[in-house]
């Protein structure tokens, strides 16, 4: 995409949030619509600002961190050795990919359920489904990318007499690095996604649980407030990770 | 012996069942010795549970209200991601306008306003019906988008120049080009829309799929858990399989 597209594009984006703003602004502020379903603008405003200045998120935002770096940790960890092991073998990976692929397409959230009646409701459940649905992307990339070396540049390094760890970091790394890394990136996400989503159907803590609190007790200004905060906090995280694929892609 | 071998070697499905296999085989064992009965059960006493799970009229009506809710949502995602999707791919203005807004709605994380679906639409079907319907209408939109684009438009041409007319262009020239991203986003949809249905499904415990989960936990009853996530996976599993069929067939022509 060219840059003044692009340019173009976010300003559109932009001309619709403030669309959205707008008549969020002043069918609420002139009581078009319920307040208790959606609140004013300025009264989400100031909430909003209220969560950021007396930093009241840091307790909620600490937990769903450390649920987020456990979960994602076990998802690598699994993903990437597993991914390798089944990419060794042609016959590996043609019986065990389109497993691996057909359980990636299901709902796995499905499984939350059984990991709160293992894990309890605090954050061992949270940490296990991120780290289930996390696995998925990163195996299969895992897969793609070190089962689709051009076979060519294997037997071409082997006899130029490359050992096997010559081998591993000199042709299969370099060539696969990309394919996982896109892969670890979506792992994040998917990760960061599902324990908000675990969060959400059943917990004590975390930033998922108090937009559900906030929602219960009809706060729905301080609600409103979360959500957006939320929001922000995982886009932060989404071009964290965007920019951090595109140095290491850059870097190889 | 070698023969059965050299037979699963040319089979990759052979290895597939048995992992399967060994799975539950393994999960049978820890299951019946270490396992706490108040928190797992066998695979065999999940099946022996379905029986009775069937038989109990609540469960089953929460199961046929989801499978309503998914197919509601599922032909509202794909209805409305056409109605939206083919304009917004057809013309270039409607494209560089509004697709961007499009992404923008995309990207935002959905289980964030879960809650708020909630609120509006109340806790019954209505809103698990809303909120898989956001979730698959996106992927639907995105894909029929670039499966209407990435037609080259010589191809119009070339039988606009034979003499087509307009309807004919549409039926041989631009609708089999646009089938097989129709599939696609029937797939990625019905992924998507599992996923909006089951979370909100699983977030009221006041009622549907969401009530039996908790009340199964809380009193203690792995197998009924297992076996209504069984059913359920199940289901999920069939409507991914069959939108995938129909996917592989609808591509197979350009083969």
């Amino acid at each position: 995409m060219g840059s003044r597209r692009r340019l173009r594009a976010h300003l559109i984006q932009a001309a619709f949030v403030a669309t959205v703003l707008v008549v969020w602004y002043v069918t609420s502020t002139r009581g078009m619509v319920n307040p208790l379903i959606v609140p004013a603008l300025p009264q989400v405003w100031t909430e909003f600002v209220v969560i950021l200045t007396r930093g009241l998120f840091w307790s909620d935002l600490r937990i769903t961190l450390v649920e987020l770096a456990c979960g994602y940790a076990i998802a690598v960890g699994l993903g990437c050795s597993l991914g390798y092991a089944v990419s060794r073998a042609r016959y590996a990976i043609r019986a065990f990919d389109p497993l691996l692929a057909g359980l990636a397409a299901t709902p796995v959230i499905l499984i939350y359920p059984l990991y709160v009646m293992f894990f309890g409701i605090g954050m061992g459940s949270k940490i296990a489904i991120g780290g289930t649905i996390g696995f998925f992307p990163i195996v299969l990339s895992t897969i793609a990318g070190f089962g689709n070396v051009e076979p060519l540049y294997l037997k071409a390094a082997r006899s130029m007499g490359a050992s096997g760890a010559q081998l591993f970091r000199s042709v299969l790394f370099p060539a696969a690095f990309p394919v996982v890394l896109g892969g670890l990136r979506i792992g994040f996400i998917v990760t960061f996604l599902s324990i908000l989503g675990a969060e959400t159907l059943t917990s004590f803590s975390g930033l998922g649980h108090q937009i559900v609190a906030l929602g219960e007790m009809m706060d729905t200004a301080k609600m409103y407030g979360y959500i957006v905060f939320v929001v922000v906090i995982a886009a932060t995280l989404n071009v964290t990770v965007t920019a951090l694929e595109r140095r290491g892609r850059r870097a190889r | 012996m070698t023969r059965l071998w050299a037979w699963a070697k040319r089979r990759p499905v052979v290895a597939r069942i048995g992992a399967i296999a060994v799975f539950l085989a393994l999960w049978e064992l820890i299951a019946r010795t270490i396992g706490d009965p108040l928190f797992m059960a066998a695979p065999t006493q999940v099946v022996a549970a379905l029986g009775p799970l069937y038989g109990e009229a609540d469960v089953v009506h929460a199961i046929w209200t989801t499978l309503w809710e998914l197919g509601l949502a599922f032909a509202l995602s794909v209805a409305v991601g056409l109605l939206v999707g083919v304009p917004i791919g057809l013309h270039r203005a409607s494209n560089e306008s509004l697709f961007p807004i499009v992404m923008l709605l995309y990207g935002i994380p959905q289980i964030t306003i879960l809650p708020l679906v909630v609120l509006y639409f109340g806790i019954g079907p209505e809103s698990r019906v809303a909120f898989g319907f956001t979730h698959g209408v996106f992927p639907m939109i995105v894909s029929i988008v670039a499966g209407v684009q990435n037609f080259s438009p010589l191809l119009v041409t070339s039988a606009k120049s034979m003499g087509a007319s307009d309807a004919q262009v549409f039926r041989h020239v631009v609708f089999p080009q646009m089938v097989p991203a129709f599939f696609t986003g029937m797939r990625l949809g019905m992924s998507a829309v599992l996923l909006g249905v089951l979370l909100a499904e699983l977030y009221s415990s006041q009622g549907g799929i969401g009530h039996f989960t908790a009340a199964y936990t809380q009193t203690f009853q792995p197998a009924n858990l297992f076996a209504l996530i069984a059913t359920l996976a199940a289901m999920a599993i069939v409507m991914n399989e069959a939108v995938r069929r129909g996917e592989i067939r609808s591509s197979r022509w350009r083969a």
